[in-house]
């Protein structure tokens, strides 16, 4: 409002306002932690536009994502080319999606496509073996991980293809009582 | 059926998924060289074009792949086709509008109605987009292109449909609209940077994830709440008698009495809320009873009157617009057990947390959770004594109720005691004695919980289950202490009336002796009044003071107490297990008493509790809402500081309710239960007759009646007297409850058709599973579901 900043263009600010969930003073102070991550890599300007991508490795030291077991899936799902290099406005998209005032219906397709690990666009069953190997740092034995895995299929499964399309996810965690709270970043 | 149904899930998904963003990607591109070119095409083809993109921007994935090849000779098809078209068509126009001086869309002058329509509907079309972008699960940078084109579109053609009729207004609505957005928008920014203690949380919520967090959030909330009612009491009624009233020491009321005097300045004294306390604008009793005061004549027993209940409306409606807000954040509606699996492994992580211990302990506690529910699903459930079991909890409940009882008998005898003591010299009274009533009970509420809890062990329910009943228990507990602390003070109040009466008749009586004296002495009827300073006047009681004072001593104690539980409770025990375990027999920290999880239901309701003791004393004494903030402010940074220093993670966390509901809900309860001697004592309590801004009316509210008889004209009155007529007021009741009854039965009729189609839908997608799908079947699915909506739907 009435901070001279360089960063960014007013349009560009007003863009960005438009498209996400944040405030004008959370998108400078979301450019600053990004470019906290890589200072050499990432122009002070960003009047117009640089095409730079910060690679996965930097992304998931960041404290928010530090601890969480799925942080590579995270990053790689808001990234354009799947390996997790984030451009700033990947950066951006990722925070907005996973904020506070983000709707459930989002967070949903999100949460989604982050479990989602071979890209399928279906949960199936070596995906489910994934999620609980990773939330469990692989303390269940690989009899206790597939009768969990079945279960969850049986529970959630409503087209009997074995695996979780969508629709069969969508209905199951829109039910749940803790994914919004629990599905949420703090930036 | 299921594969095309499958097609379409699929496709709904990969048009977010990523091999499709590329496509996506240069197919907004695309998308957006369309429809630079169509904007110089007639209205009525990009109607056509443009709407039906906006419709099938899902199905326009499939499009693209299936027939990329085509796509791309069809544009330029139809592009050379535009060109062409466009070419005609200016020339044509040009010709005929050769006059007008607009450089860009020489053909929309000839709009038509339908076309302008067609026109503002599509300008509606981008608006809802620009508005709704953020919601969208597409790339960042598709968004930003859509965003720019959209607006792009929104100016251009705004312009346009203002021509003709109404053409000034219209921009004028339109310039309008823009500045409201604006304003809109920067006050968003201004109110997001003004939320205090983001940072705070943040870190709270990193190392103990977001259950505990939410305590936090909501003590915030009840701060900014105590704020705008802080806000309220003190611009409208306490700064204008401070600033226009008279000061201290000019009338009885405002002046500390004779005997008191010499004791007024000490801390005992002070610290009960007498002496110079007492006579302050914190309480009731200072304000004064002129109907109007000052410059601006204003007319403060009304203010006050209208600000006391105007606390109780806004707080209700503040309350009630969080619980909307909440209400659609909670899962709606399975059964227990339902997605028991599927929950654990999909959302059971906390993605708040961001402190390497509390991950470690997260990730054994959703093992171990996980490991208990393969056990529950490996074994059968043994088989218990139901017998035992029901006579165990018939047990409990027994002995809640009767500890219950005790802590409701302990409390009245306890306020009976004090009555007492007031009347006894207080130099006499230990401070034991002076404060018996606050002291016990904070104690009963710091005991009591987990007696409670010890109790509920013989109950044996599921740890959610056992919850709900502590929270009830502890509800119970809090909401009988008030009211019988309430009941005992309200026969003190009885006894204060009786009082008063008889000095009053006493005050009358010796100033009728003067004027008898006077006029008998000087023989005039010309009477000077009373030359008695202020300080030497008889008083009255002032019941309302003394209902304020024991508000006041209430939170005070119990603030006090709560700090000092803090401090003992978990610091104390913090420090002894730390440094004692390099020399205990046992290991302190993993055993007894190890280190203390933050009682987050335990703390909610006795937030919720102060707020209810705010609301019911905030009429008789004003200060006490500044009090409050005061103590919302330091609770917040003392206990932030007690939970990261002295607690660890819970183990098992198990929410109390879906949604944060079930806390508002609390609080609207605790808000009407806190209205009702409020209201009572307005209307049936006559004010004492020396003290406070009625002092002198009837009944409290007769303020209101004199307002409306003297100041506003005469018909307002006539139309108060009118709505006021029984006659009236009995149809209106009646026709609430019948609005009442059709809504209900209007819900429930919703309700039972959300879960027919949920049936439904289960029971088709089976059969739909065990049937080949062909036109027969399907006729047969239709008949055995027998209904027509799911029919369409299947096809």
């Amino acid at each position: 409002m009435g901070n001279k900043q360089t960063t960014f263009t007013d349009e560009q600010l007003e863009a960005f306002q438009d498209c996400t969930f944040f405030t004008r003073k959370e998108i400078l102070r979301l450019h600053g932690r990004y470019r906290e991550l890589a200072p050499h890599l990432v122009p002070l300007d960003y009047t117009n536009n640089p095409d730079i991508k910060v690679p996965l490795a930097l992304i998931v030291t960041m404290p928010e994502l530090k601890e969480n077991p799925f942080r590579d899936r995270i990053v790689e799902t808001f990234s354009e080319d799947g390996h997790g290099n984030l451009s700033f406005n990947d950066f951006v998209d990722m925070f907005s999606a996973l904020c506070e005032t983000s709707p459930r219906e989002l967070k949903t397709i999100y949460a989604f496509k982050i479990y989602d690990f071979n890209r399928d666009s279906f949960i199936c069953k070596d995906d489910m073996k994934r999620t609980l190997n990773k939330l469990t740092k692989g303390e269940l034995t690989p009899e206790e991980v597939t009768l969990v895995c079945d279960k969850s299929i049986e529970e959630a499964d409503l087209d009997g293809d074995s695996k979780l399309s969508f629709s069969d996810f969508e209905n199951m965690v829109s039910k749940a009582p803790d994914f919004l709270s629990n599905f949420h970043v703090r930036i | 059926m299921p594969p095309k149904r499958k097609n379409e899930i699929a496709i709904s998904v990969e048009d977010v998924g990523m091999e499709v963003d590329v496509v996506s990607d240069s197919g907004s591109e695309d998308e957006a060289r369309r429809r630079a070119k169509n904007r110089r095409v007639k209205p009525q083809r990009k109607a056509k074009r443009v709407s039906s993109d906006e419709e099938d921007e899902e199905d326009e994935a499939p499009r693209k792949r299936g027939r990329k090849k085509k796509a791309k000779p069809r544009d330029s098809d139809e592009d050379d086709e535009e060109d062409k078209r466009t070419k005609e068509e200016s020339d044509e126009e040009s010709e005929e509008d050769r006059g007008k001086t607009k450089k860009r869309g020489a053909d929309e002058e000839s709009l038509s109605e339908g076309e302008m329509a067609a026109l503002k509907e599509q300008v509606e079309e981008k608006k809802k987009l620009i508005a709704t972008l953020r919601n969208k699960p597409w790339r960042m940078k598709r968004r930003l292109v859509l965003l720019k084109e959209a607006q792009e579109f929104v100016e251009t053609f705004e312009g346009a449909l203002g021509k003709g009729k109404g053409r000034k207004l219209y921009a004028y609505k339109v310039m309008m609209a823009k500045k409201v957005i604006k304003f809109k928008r920067d006050f968003e920014n201004f109110k997001t940077a003004c939320i205090p203690w983001e940072r705070k949380i943040k870190e709270v919520e990193s190392h103990f994830g977001s259950s505990v967090a939410s305590y936090f959030i909501f003590l915030r909330w009840m701060y900014g709440l105590n704020m705008v009612l802080f806000g309220l009491m003190f611009g409208l009624v306490v700064l204008p008698e401070i600033l226009m009233g008279l000061p201290y020491g000019s009338i009885p009321r405002k002046t500390v009495p004779r005997e008191e005097q010499d004791t007024a300045m000490d801390f005992s004294v002070l610290n009960d809320f007498g002496g110079y306390c007492k006579y302050s604008f914190l309480f009731y009793g200072y304000f004064n009873n002129e109907r109007r005061i000052g410059l601006l004549q204003f007319r403060l027993p009304l203010s006050y009157l209208l600000v006391g209940v105007g606390i109780f409306g806004y707080s209700l409606m503040v309350v009630i617009r969080t619980m909307a807000r909440n209400s659609n954040e909670g899962g709606d509606g399975a059964e227990e057990g339902e997605f028991t699996f599927s929950w654990k492994m999909f959302t059971s992580w906390d993605y708040l947390i961001g402190n390497p211990e509390t991950a470690d302990n997260k990730y054994a506690s959703i093992t171990t959770s996980f490991k208990e529910s393969i056990v529950d699903e490996q074994e059968n459930q043994k088989d218990e004594n139901i017998h035992l079991r029901r006579f165990l909890r018939v047990l409990a409940n027994f002995l809640i109720t009767c500890s219950l009882g005790g802590s409701g008998y302990l409390i009245y005898f306890v306020v009976k005691r004090s009555q007492d003591f007031a009347k006894m010299e207080k130099e006499n009274l230990s401070w034991l004695e002076k404060n018996e009533v606050e002291v016990v009970m904070s104690l009963l509420g710091l005991v009591c919980p987990p007696l409670f809890e010890t109790i509920a062990e013989l109950e044996n329910y599921h740890p959610r289950i056992a919850l709900k009943w502590q929270l009830g228990r502890i509800f119970a507990l809090f909401l009988g202490n008030l009211y019988t602390f309430l009941f005992a003070l309200f026969d003190e109040v009885n006894e204060k009336l009786e009082t008063e009466k008889s000095i009053r008749n006493a005050t009358i009586w010796a100033l009728e002796q003067y004027y008898a004296n006077y006029s008998s002495h000087f023989n005039t009827t010309d009477v000077p009044p009373p030359n008695v300073q202020p300080a030497d006047v008889i008083r009255g009681p002032c019941w309302e003071n003394a209902v304020g004072i024991g508000f006041v001593k209430l939170i005070v104690s119990d603030m006090q107490v709560t700090y000092l539980t803090i401090l003992v409770g978990d610091f104390l025990r913090a420090v002894i297990v730390r440094f004692l375990n390099y020399c205990w027999c046992w290991d302190l920290e993993a055993g007894f008493p190890s280190y203390g999880e933050f009682d987050i239901s335990g703390n909610v309701l006795g937030l919720i509790f102060n707020q209810g003791m705010i609301w019911m004393g905030a009429f008789y004494a004003p200060g006490l809402v500044g009090l409050n903030v005061l103590r919302l402010l330091s609770s917040m940074y003392y206990q932030c500081w007690a939970v990261m220093c002295c607690n660890v993670p819970h183990e098992r966390v198990f929410k109390a309710s879906r949604s944060n509901n079930f806390y508002m809900g609390l609080l609207l309860l605790v808000l009407f239960l806190s209205l009702l001697p409020v209201v009572y004592t307005i209307m049936t309590l006559s004010p004492s007759f020396d003290c406070g801004p009625f002092s002198g009316q009837e009944k409290m509210y007769d303020v209101v009646m004199e307002t409306i008889e003297q100041d506003l004209p005469s018909f307002i009155a006539n139309i108060f007297t009118y709505a006021t007529n029984p006659g009236l007021i009995m149809p209106a009741v009646l026709l609430m409850v019948l609005a009442l009854y059709y809504l209900n039965a209007v819900s429930k009729g919703y309700q039972q058709a959300n879960i027919d189609l949920k049936r439904k839908m289960k029971m088709v997608s089976m059969s739909v599973l065990l049937h080949v799908p062909s036109f027969s079947n399907i006729s047969r699915v239709q008949d055995q579901t027998n209904d027509c909506a799911v029919y369409s739907w299947t096809l």
